[in-house]
């Protein structure tokens, strides 16, 4: 028993993380319709820049906020520069360009900080958390901590600033939002700036997980898609609960199913994938969309 | 009366298709002018020249000063309210989230405060369905909430594209009831654009007649209410 609860645990931990990847896919997919297919790469790129300024000295939550702040910058940055140019491209255009950006990136780390895996620090204290028979990781109740910290900000930041309501608008309707002033551009901008801000805390989260490397991400993204499927890629919410049922489903399957162990363990998202996309292809939370044509 | 809005030459193509030969018109500050014509006679594109939606050459001048070649984000700062075609709503938003969007340029907190309740008093309905989904509104309850949401801005020229389209003609009477109360009590200048010819002249003070993209007659809207070609080809008598 106990050993399932420190599974549940760890898995909550890895899916907390999964669901802020797949969170900040959800956000960018309902603001301009597209997967952004090199927001593991721009989390991973944070991440490096996190570990570059802890390396220099830094204490570890000063590197943090300002890594926070600098994803934030690059998000807005590559929207402008990237994608602007190609916004009212067909959409085969745009992924094209995300898949590029995702070879940039990672070819850009490798190239500065070679391919050899890194270790990256934990915040949180390496002794374990003894809850009577329990033991529990604590980086990995910290991820949770933070991941939830991370997505009341988000929920606050959506549902009751005025910026956030203008950030909504401008994804459902763009040219109402143009007719009340908003600048959809700028929206959109900031919409990729805060993406990339909630991808660089999963990369944060993750990487003295899984260590980091310019490919650490590759795996990540696909559990972050199967968690943005199942919740339903048109629902934030859905999004990070999905994250976390393939978090805890991934780990569950993994220790009680023999002959899948660690090393058949993706094979499961992608499983999962299929079969939300066959029975229920909205997702558990997402709508239908319905387009009038 | 001075115009708060006018317009001179006014072209405007949707790509190599010309859709306004050289449009002019003028807007008499408080009060209500409006735009007839045809399906296809270029009322729409009209307003989106005013508006800044579509590329224009030709003049646009409100408040005296030119307008045109502006972005639409700048010409809403301005105090100009567009209502447009098919009402614009944000469908999955609440009423009250639609209408604090509508004030978004606004940074006068109290005065917003003031207006919501200004706004909730012409449309009771609104009031009562603050926290519904705009979505789950009847459709003249969306065409309130779109007026209701120019409103937010407190404009000082309030554009309305078809407010009659799709809508029972109670409701029609009931939204033009309370577009004339809106340029009586709060001195907002009304353009308005309708298919709807016979409601329109009733409401507004002057009229233009636009077909094929030109300006084929104007004049006080009493004149061309008694018009006999008029009376045939738009108001069906």
């Amino acid at each position: 028993m106990d050993t399932f609860f420190q599974q549940v645990i760890s898995g909550l931990a890895t899916g907390g993380i999964y669901g802020s990847l797949a969170l900040a896919l959800v956000m960018i997919y309902q603001a301009t319709d597209v997967v952004n297919y090199a927001q593991g790469e721009m989390a991973m790129f944070s991440t490096y820049l996190a570990w570059t300024m802890i390396n220099a000295g830094l204490p570890y939550w000063v590197a943090f906020f300002a890594t926070l702040v600098l994803a934030f910058v690059g998000g807005v940055v590559i929207e402008r520069v990237v994608i602007r140019p190609v916004e009212n491209a067909p959409v085969l255009t745009i992924v094209m360009v995300c898949i590029g950006l995702l070879v940039i990136l990672r070819s850009i780390a490798g190239w500065i900080y070679s391919y050899i895996q890194k270790p990256f620090p934990s915040p949180f204290p390496q002794k374990p958390l003894q809850l009577g028979a329990l033991i529990l990781g604590a980086h990995d109740v910290g991820a949770i901590g933070v991941t939830l910290v991370v997505l009341v900000f988000l929920y606050v930041f959506f549902r009751y600033t005025p910026l956030g309501l203008a950030m909504r608008a401008a994804a459902q309707n763009p040219v109402s939002s143009r007719l009340v002033g908003i600048r959809v551009g700028w929206m959109l901008a900031l919409g990729w700036g805060l993406a990339a801000l909630v991808g660089a805390v999963g990369g944060m989260m993750v990487a003295p997980i899984v260590f980091l490397d310019p490919n650490m991400m590759a795996g990540i993204l696909i559990y972050a898609f199967a968690s943005a499927t199942l919740g339903g890629f048109n629902s934030p919410g859905g999004a990070v609960v999905g994250g976390f049922i393939v978090g805890v489903v991934e780990n569950l399957v993994g220790t009680y199913v023999k002959f899948i162990g660690t090393e058949l363990k993706l094979t499961v998202a992608l499983a999962m994938i299929l079969i939300v996309l066959v029975v229920r292809p909205s997702g558990l939370f997402g709508r239908v969309a319905v387009h009038r044509v | 009366m001075p115009a708060v809005l006018e317009a001179d030459g006014v072209e405007a193509s949707y790509g190599w298709i010309r859709v306004l030969h050289g449009v002019g018109f003028a807007v008499e500050d408080h009060g209500i002018t409006t735009i007839l014509g045809a399906n296809g006679a270029g009322k729409t594109t009209t307003l989106r020249a005013v508006c800044g939606m579509v590329k224009t050459s030709g003049t646009i001048r409100f408040a005296g000063q030119r307008i045109d070649g502006k972005s639409p984000e700048d010409i809403v700062r301005l105090g100009i309210a567009h209502v447009p075609e098919g009402r614009g709503t944000f469908v999955n938003l609440t009423v009250e989230e639609n209408l604090k969007l509508g004030a978004y340029t606004r940074r006068d907190r109290a005065q917003i405060a003031q207006d919501f309740d200004r706004v909730y008093g012409y449309f009771p309905v609104l009031g009562q369905r603050r926290t519904q989904v705009a979505a789950t509104l009847s459709g003249g309850e969306q065409q309130m909430l779109a007026v209701a949401r120019a409103l937010m801005l407190r404009p000082k020229l309030l554009l309305l594209d078809e407010p009659s389209l799709g809508l029972a003609p109670m409701v029609v009477r009931e939204i033009f009831r309370i577009v004339r109360a809106i340029n009586q009590e709060q001195g907002v200048s009304v353009l308005l654009v309708e298919q709807n010819a016979s409601t329109a002249l009733e409401l507004a003070d002057h009229a233009y007649l636009l077909e094929t993209g030109r300006v084929v007659m104007s004049g006080p809207a009493e004149t061309l209410r008694k018009d006999e070609g008029i009376r045939r080809s738009y108001l069906g008598y």
